[in-house]
């Protein structure tokens, strides 16, 4: 009976185009437009680090003196003392942690190049950093745990800055001449992008990855500078390193929900200890989110693109509710073949199957419509200066979710209709006709 | 054939009651002629959808070739009709989207039959109706006689057990009329059992068994049953035209 239904469906489309256009354009401008929204939702909400994120925490203590911030945000500043990450690292227990900041410096191409000095981002922590967060190499390693304790001049660089400096050629064992000093490149990364940029939101949240890492204590070391976010709660010294000065993030890995909890207790009993010897002014302010906790906590997905996709699947629900009203006008209208049908032995499941095929149908053509304009939609969206503009590609689940969708929303488009039909007296058709 | 046993049926809105049958009670045996005639609002259109099982009746006991249909649900009763009873209606009904061969098929696409069945039965009925040339045409390239012939083709594809015809040549002119009456007349001379509601004295005259319906009730029935040579003994079986 499918295929018979299938050729009434099409012959019954066939017999009103204007009608059938119109549904089908409802419906695909609708599921262009939530598509569209829902996708760059997606792209930004994302799981960064799928399998890993649920160890992955964000530890916080608060430093602030009790006069700054008393009406302000209670929650404990984003960003560590170097003290305290340094303490935190050290006296923590944890599977693996990292802390880092952002730098950024020149460039000195290698001797011979035509290359002119230039600027990049740099990411100065530890080795940890690698393994904890799964970055994939395309030449080399990590660092060693050595260089890390020795502060070695060693970097790892990233793909796009080895096809600059060296031609994509594996330069592990190389120099790089970076903010006038020398580093041996021990590892070249293959590409890596996580959405949304997750372990450093201060600096650009959808941005690229940096182009150079170097061990923390190497960074201490030589004093490379901050470039991103630096949060002063009292008289800086000059020293950053010493000054009351958040400008770090820390993460640990904790294999397990009771490892969290013991490392919580060991945050609280830190801040506890600060605060007995008088360095936190403040009662134990402590916060450990893991990953996807730490991004919805800062809000990475945009407000507007939230409500942008709360307004689209509003229009969507418009869009179906003109499909509903149309599918209606357009099964009524054919009131007396439902009774001659029904007369003739069709049942009303049968009638029911045959008209909900028919609205399938007009959501097969929305789908299809409405996936080129969700393309086109996304198309403008990477025109835009935001950020997260670039990001904004049709992904395999979405496309499978717009054609679902689509379907979805023409079979609930049809299911009043269909049933409306379904219940068509045949007898008062027949008398009437 | 059919037995209807007291039956009544009322039409309820929140303001108004209406009696379209009042305990109407009629038996047709298999083969019969019957005509129904009354005046217009007697009921004798709802007793043809009723006999139809197009529509639920409010009391009363209604066997159709035995069986008891009280109490069935939608399945059961689209299936029943599917399988026992073909229709041939004033308007002539066909699908206008269809062609002739295809409406014709339309019953039997609910049958679930194989393609090739459906065509070998459908072909059948539209040569006994002697439209076989014209399959591709749609209803609207028809005259109106020969679009009742279709309706009848579509009617007897199935191989129904009982033929209900409401005002049959009502839309016709006299010649057409003609013509379809004596092709209602053959069928039933093959052996179908055919109800007729009409208004028409002269085509009623043509049955073999008249009822008179007046505010719903069968005020009279004009003689005993005659049945055509044959089919007297005949109590079952294959009596129309090619069934399942």
């Amino acid at each position: 009976m499918g295929a018979y239904y299938l050729r009434l469906a099409l012959r019954a489309l066939r017999n009103s185009p204007v009608l059938t256009a119109l549904m089908v354009l409802a419906l695909a401008v609708g599921i262009g437009a939530s598509m569209t929204m829902l996708t760059v939702l997606h792209v930004l909400s994302g799981d960064p680090l799928p399998g890993r994120s649920a160890h992955l925490y964000y530890p916080q203590v608060d430093p602030r003196p009790l006069a700054r911030g008393s009406n302000g945000n209670p929650e404990p500043p984003g960003l560590l003392t170097y003290i305290d990450a340094e303490n935190l690292l050290h006296q923590g227990k944890a599977t693996r942690a990292a802390v880092m900041y952002q730098g950024g410096d020149v460039v000195q191409p290698p001797a011979g190049s035509a290359l002119h000095p230039f600027v990049v981002n740099s990411r100065l922590t530890g080795r940890d950093f690698f393994s904890m967060f799964e970055v994939p190499f395309h030449y080399g390693a990590p660092w060693s745990a050595a260089d890390d304790a020795g502060a070695a001049h060693v970097a790892v660089i990233s793909r796009s800055l080895d096809r600059k400096l060296f031609g994509g050629a594996d330069s592990v064992g190389r120099m790089l001449g970076f903010g006038g000093h020398s580093f041996r490149i021990v590892g070249v990364l293959a590409h890596w992008r996580p959405v949304p940029r997750f372990y450093d939101l201060n600096a650009s949240r959808f941005g690229q990855i940096e182009d150079v890492f170097i061990p923390f204590n190497t960074a201490r070391a030589l004093n490379l500078g901050v470039n991103g976010t630096t949060n002063c709660y009292g008289q800086t010294t000059g020293n950053l390193d010493t000054s009351p000065c958040g400008y770090i993030q820390m993460w640990v890995q904790l294999d397990s929900r009771r490892a969290a909890a013991a490392y919580r207790r060991f945050l609280a009993d830190y801040s506890a200890q600060q605060h007995a010897a008088g360095r936190f002014q403040r009662q134990p302010n402590v916060r450990l989110d893991d990953l996807m906790q730490w991004l919805a906590y800062n809000h990475v997905v945009p407000e507007d693109v939230r409500m942008q996709a709360w307004l689209a699947l509003g229009f969507l629900l418009v869009c179906v509710v003109n499909t509903v009203g149309l599918l209606l006008a357009k099964f009524l209208r054919r009131s007396g073949e439902i009774g001659v049908r029904r007369a003739l032995g069709a049942s009303r499941r049968a009638i029911f199957a045959q008209l909900l095929i028919e609205a399938g149908m007009i959501g097969a053509a929305g789908a299809l419509l409405g996936l080129l304009l969700t393309w086109l939609g996304l198309w403008a969206v990477r025109q835009q200066p935001s950020d997260y503009a670039s990001l904004a590609h049709l992904q395999p689940a979405m496309l499978v979710a717009t054609l679902a969708l689509a379907l979805l929303a023409s079979l609930v488009a049809g299911l009043l209709p269909a049933w409306r039909a379904c219940l068509i007296a045949p007898a008062l058709q027949l008398k009437s006709s | 054939m059919l037995e209807m046993r007291e039956v009544s049926k009322v039409y309820r809105t929140e303001t108004v009651e209406t009696h379209a049958l009042r305990g109407f009670s009629l038996k047709v045996d298999e083969g019969e002629f019957v005509a129904v005639t009354g005046p217009s609002g007697s009921g004798k259109t709802t007793f043809l959808t009723i006999a139809g099982l197009l529509e639920d009746f409010t009391r009363g006991e209604y066997l159709l070739d035995h069986v008891n249909v009280h109490g069935m649900n939608d399945n059961q009763r689209s299936r029943l009709r599917n399988e026992k009873i073909g229709f041939v209606f004033q308007a002539f009904n066909l699908i206008p989207d269809l062609n002739v061969l295809d409406n014709v098929e339309v019953p039997l696409h609910y049958r679930h039959m194989s393609g090739g069945e459906r065509r070998k039965r459908a072909l059948a009925a539209l040569e006994r109706v002697g439209l076989s040339a014209r399959l591709k045409h749609y209803p609207a390239e028809l005259s109106g006689g020969q679009q009742q012939r279709v309706a009848i083709a579509r009617a007897l594809a199935g191989g129904p057990r009982l033929l209900l015809a409401d005002e049959p040549t009502g839309n016709l002119d006299t010649a057409m009329a003609r013509g379809v009456m004596e092709l209602i007349e053959e069928i039933h001379r093959e052996g179908a059992t055919i109800i007729m509601v009409t208004h028409d004295p002269e085509l009623a005259a043509r049955a073999q068994r008249n009822v008179h319906i007046v505010d719903g009730m069968a005020t009279g029935v004009s003689e005993e049953p005659r049945f055509h040579p044959g089919l007297r003994e005949r109590t079952a079986g294959d009596v129309s035209l090619p069934r399942s």
